[in-house]
């Protein structure tokens, strides 16, 4: 029997020929990304018990993103707690506070994560990286103490759905646009404990960015991780890193592996999407209502990328946000900040009336920079739409496009970006 | 953060409330990010499962009570917190046809039980007792069966979860040992 690509990165990485899903291994971890928020009770765990090393100070990644810059006394512990673990150990890759952002997106561009890797981290968008043909997932505090201490994580072998999508995304259709059409479709648990490998002519002229997009969102489907196969498009994104083709492995699914489900999609049927709340599954074509709303979010690390911030810059040059909404933009690393700011980006953001923040995490889970009050209604490029993730319970939180968010930040209710043609001209 | 040891697990000699919650009940909803103690005291997570939620249910619940909800239990964040708090409190099992994955195997890292199961018909607050070996649980209305749990993960429920089934046994469940 053929295997697919996950389950070859598994066999390889648990020392075995062949693995079939519903096996349990003990799988060794080729990077553990590490960030403020879950690694410190990681950390506590292995203090008590004497067992305060690292397997392999090269192969942990630490990333300060959730809590930073520090907005309370409690945060600035935390970081201080990562930060004198990361000197203690001889960690190198630390990317601090300034140097780095929104821990998933350094990490995809960093030329550290390659393919044929397994990386594990306590945040459960770590499935982001499988873009790359890594396998990626995220666990909780006490499995990251186990990849910290042993490089090592249980698995049970998992069934993957395959998803084929053929034809062009329409113009004003986004990768945001095509993941929120296949989580409404199959639910959001109808990938649970799925890979979903995603594949077809779409995803082949698909760039990078495109492709993190649909990886991080598997896990609102329920998925353990979203993967793609490498191809000219991700070997020359590595190499552009300078992570050149022998330095890493390549592994593709077999004719004959066996898939638990097969998914085809039109990319060409797909519409703006936007997931109403309070649930990734509930979505609707954009602008079916025209539903007023107070915050415009555009960041996390599903949607806060160059490509993301030029969508919103072309909606947004020559228009204002609308009075009564608040908007912010947040680009996901320092390194699409600094991008932003060179293509002039940022100014057509300010000039348009957006609060441009940090990178940081902290508005998509209503931690801090952004926190929606009692009967706020938000739509955001990010990823969850939960009861109380952004902020108070009462919010409504719509998911979607940074496309879709500028159109609708521009119009004040919620609106189909295919209506809002770019302006060249500044008002 | 110090994990207590687990409540003995056999038949309870008392009846366990059962606690009923709809579909999808998200990581968030069982600790709010921004309720989460990073780094506080056991004493302070005990106050945080379902605080906006279900604000009664921390002051209310009692060892061995049974979470019992719909679909997909524990999507979203990898939080361990979320089942971390749920054990503080001793809940007893969890039961739902179906969990997301990240918090069924926090949930099992921990050695809370918990059941692939539709039990969505029996009421809030229904008092019940679940025999653990026998993976049945005994209502009101007659007894019902739950799947079997393969013998690997009773072994780390025993064990109290998958930190003490390792320090005993120098490897993972159903991995041959190295």
């Amino acid at each position: 029997m053929g295997m697919t690509m996950a389950q070859k990165i598994l066999a390889a990485r648990s020392g075995h020929a062949e693995v079939v899903p519903g096996q349990l291994i003990e799988c060794a971890t080729d990077l553990v990304l590490c960030h403020e928020i879950t690694t410190p009770a990681a950390l506590r765990m292995l203090e008590e018990r004497g067992m305060n090393r690292v397997f392999d100070p090269a192969k942990i990644v630490a990333i300060p993103d959730h809590s930073v810059p520090a907005m309370n006394i409690k945060a600035a512990k935390m970081y201080q707690k990562l930060k004198s673990w990361v000197q203690e150990q001889g960690i190198h890759h630390f990317y601090d506070v300034g140097r780095g952002g929104i821990a998933h997106v350094v990490l995809e561009g960093s030329g550290l994560l390659r393919p044929g890797m397994t990386l594990v981290s306590g945040d459960s968008h770590t499935c982001n990286g499988g873009a790359l043909g890594a396998f990626a997932t995220g666990v909780g505090s006490t499995d990251l103490a186990g990849a910290i201490y042993a490089g090592r994580v249980w698995f049970k072998v998992p069934e993957t759905m395959l998803i084929r999508v053929t034809g062009e995304l329409q113009p004003g259709v986004t990768p945001k646009d095509l993941v929120l059409e296949v989580i409404r479709r199959i639910g959001a648990d109808g990938a649970n404990y799925l890979v979903m490998e995603w594949t077809g002519d779409t995803i082949d002229r698909m760039d990078m960015e495109g492709r993190f997009t649909l990886t991080n969102m598997a896990i609102e489907a329920g998925g353990k991780t979203g993967i793609i196969a490498v191809d000219d498009t991700t070997r020359a994104y590595l190499a552009a890193r300078g992570v050149t083709p022998d330095l890493y492995t390549e592994y593709t699914s077999d004719p004959d592996a066996e898939y638990r489900v097969v998914i085809e999609l039109d990319a060409s049927a797909v519409e703006p999407t936007v997931a109403y709340p309070h649930i990734p599954s509930n979505g609707r074509v954009a602008g079916t209502d025209a539903v007023p709303i107070t915050h415009a979010y555009v960041g996390s690390c599903t949607n806060g990328r160059i490509s993301d911030l030029r969508e919103v810059a072309h909606i947004l040059r020559g228009r204002r946000v609308a009075d009564g909404v608040q908007m912010i933009v947040v680009p996901a690393t320092q390194a699409v900040y600094q991008q932003a700011a060179r293509e002039g980006l940022l100014e057509v953001f300010v000039a348009a009336g957006a609060s441009v923040s940090y990178p940081s995490c902290g508005a998509c889970l209503g931690m801090h920079s952004g926190v929606l009050g009692p009967g706020d209604v938000c739509i955001s490029s990010s990823n969850r739409n939960f009861v109380g993730r952004m902020g108070d319970p009462s919010a409504q939180i719509y998911l979607a496009s940074p496309a879709t968010v500028a159109a609708s930040a521009v119009a004040g209710v919620i609106a189909d970006p295919r209506e809002y043609a770019p302006r060249q001209e500044v008002a | 953060m110090t994990l207590t040891p687990p409540p003995p697990r056999s038949v309870p000699t008392r009846s366990a409330r059962v606690w009923r919650f709809g579909a999808d009940v998200n990581t968030d909803q069982i600790v709010p990010g921004r309720f989460a103690p990073y780094m506080t005291s056991e004493a302070e997570l005990r106050k945080a499962p379902f605080i906006e939620a279900r604000p009664e249910f921390a002051a209310q619940v009692q060892p061995g009570d049974l979470i019992v909800a719909g679909n997909n239990f524990g999507c979203g964040s990898s939080r361990e917190y979320a089942p971390q708090a749920l054990k503080l409190v001793g809940v007893g099992a969890i039961i739902a046809p179906s969990f997301a994955r990240i918090f069924f195997r926090n949930a099992l890292n921990l050695g809370i039980p918990v059941f692939e199961a539709d039990l969505t018909d029996l009421a809030d607050g229904e008092r019940v007792h679940l025999d653990l070996e026998a993976a049945r649980i005994h209502t009101a209305g007659g007894e019902r069966p739950l799947p079997p749990p393969p013998a690997w993960m009773r072994e780390v429920w025993r064990a109290g979860g998958i930190v003490p089934y390792y320090r005993a046994h120098g490897r993972f469940p159903g991995v041959p040992g190295r």
